[in-house]
């Protein structure tokens, strides 16, 4: 039986790990290798790396940690954040991602979707969607949550699927780093209109929350409550276990 | 042990490069024939559509050398690669494939596809599974199988020297990589008994 999907995501500035509350407030956490392998021991299912560096050398610092992550673990890795063109992708599917995690990009250009699905698989495209409730719409926002789109989340989510998209990566921003629970209403219309799988994300504070998303979408993405220790991917997925939804454990030892 | 990982331009290669490294092989992502016929063992990897990887792989020029190691070495199909081993897809259009194993690949029929994520196979241990189409084959073929919605998955087939994994082992976390290290011990056992 298919499993339901727990999914750490580490954003990643300058080459190391932080953590970001409503996009904002950063604190340093470390080493992306060590925590990959930490998350990976623990029972993450895939990593999400999201990079939030905004120099110039962002490319290939990013590049680099790609590279060094995936030599380490062998789990699925997206990368997302800044992805400006098909050659960005074709270097981080070289380094080392197995899917890249298109947002802005996917909304100013979306014939690049259908390019990128055709030149590397529908399975490695994974397109974020960053919505937020306003005047009894869901709307669509980019750069990283700063600009708002004319774009309603469901429509948006079925022309991304007819396009060639792979997964949805859904982030409520109303919900982002508040942990007090996912955007059920947006899972619910977005898991009406699209087959593809969705990933939730943005809102959760402990493993209950988890197990409401996951009786709806396929995976979860968690940052603070795992960078903070609040809770860990294990008891987070025996929690989900107890409610009756399929989860992966890890019993294959490392030698 | 020496692996040839054949390049045909179908995929990302280096993952399966880094995996094979880890659990100690030596790698060569290639599509020379020298360097096929010195390796100790064949890797087929492969992602995307069935015609136009067997396109691509036609137009290396190497599917007759191809055929004639499936029999000499041992010779693993990764996801499409596995699907190549069989004799023919629908995928897109009627297509002939490898033939190295008896059977057919066709669309799935499940309500939801892609089949997308961690499912369970021997054992009860989840490996990474992405894609629409599986083999349709004899049971003698099939060493493992996973559920999805309801039907049926092959997802490790083997037939003499030759073995085909549906789902990824190199994102398939430890349980994917001692699945490659069984592949592995039971090629260096091939070469040390001389077949």
């Amino acid at each position: 039986m298919l499993k339901r999907r727990i999914i750490p995501c580490l954003d990643v500035k300058d080459g190391r790990v932080v953590k970001g509350v409503e996009f904002v407030a950063l604190r340093d956490i470390g080493d992306p290798v060590e925590i990959a392998k930490y998350y990976d021991a623990s029972g993450a299912d895939e990593l999400v790396f999201l990079d939030i560096t905004a120099s110039t050398e962002r490319r290939q610092t990013m590049l680099a940690v790609v590279s060094a992550v995936a030599r380490k673990v062998f789990i699925p890795l997206t990368v997302g954040g800044g992805i400006r063109s098909l050659e960005d992708i074709s270097s981080l599917l070289k380094a080392g991602a197995d899917k890249v995690s298109l947002n802005t990009l996917a909304v100013e250009s979306p014939d690049l979707i259908k390019r990128a699905a055709d030149r590397f698989g529908s399975q490695c495209i994974v397109i974020a969607i960053d919505v937020r409730f306003e005047d009894g719409e869901y709307f669509v926002y980019t750069y990283g949550g700063k600009q708002k789109t004319e774009l309603r989340a469901v429509d948006w989510a079925k022309r991304v699927a007819e396009l060639g998209a792979g997964e949805l990566l859904v982030t409520s921003m109303n919900q982002d780093g508040k942990q007090n629970g996912y955007d059920l209403t947006i899972l619910d219309l977005l898991r009406e209109a699209v087959d593809i799988p969705i990933i939730a994300s943005g809102g959760a504070g402990n493993a209950d929350h988890v197990v409401d998303a996951l009786e709806r979408v396929d995976a979860a993405l968690l940052a603070s409550i795992l960078h903070d220790r609040k809770t860990t991917v294990e008891e987070v997925k025996h929690v989900c276990s107890e409610r009756n939804l399929p989860m992966r454990f890890v019993t294959t030892q490392t030698d | 042990m020496r692996v040839a990982v054949i390049d045909y331009g179908m995929g990302n290669v280096f993952n399966v490069e880094r995996a094979l490294q880890a659990i100690g092989c030596y790698v060569t992502i290639t599509n020379d024939p020298v360097e096929i016929e010195a390796s100790d063992a064949i890797l087929l990897p492969g992602v995307g559509a069935f015609p136009q990887a067997m396109q691509a792989l036609n137009e290396t020029g190497l599917v007759p050398l191809l055929t004639r190691m499936a029999v000499e070495k041992p010779f693993l199909g990764i996801c499409l690669g596995m699907q190549l081993l069989f004799e023919s897809s629908t995928e897109g259009m009627p297509t002939t494939g490898l033939g190295l194993i008896e059977g057919r690949v066709e669309r799935m029929q499940a309500k939801r596809l892609p089949h997308v994520g961690w499912n369970s196979i021997l054992r009860d241990e989840d490996v990474y599974f992405v894609h629409s189409y599986h083999v349709v084959t004899s049971e003698a073929n099939i060493v493992a199988s996973a559920d999805y919605m309801g039907e049926r998955v092959p997802a490790i087939v083997q037939k003499g020297l030759v073995t085909g994994m549906q789902f990824h082992p190199e994102k398939s976390g430890t349980f994917g990589l001692s699945l490659l290290k069984e592949w592995k011990e039971a090629v260096e056992r091939e070469a040390a008994t001389g077949n």
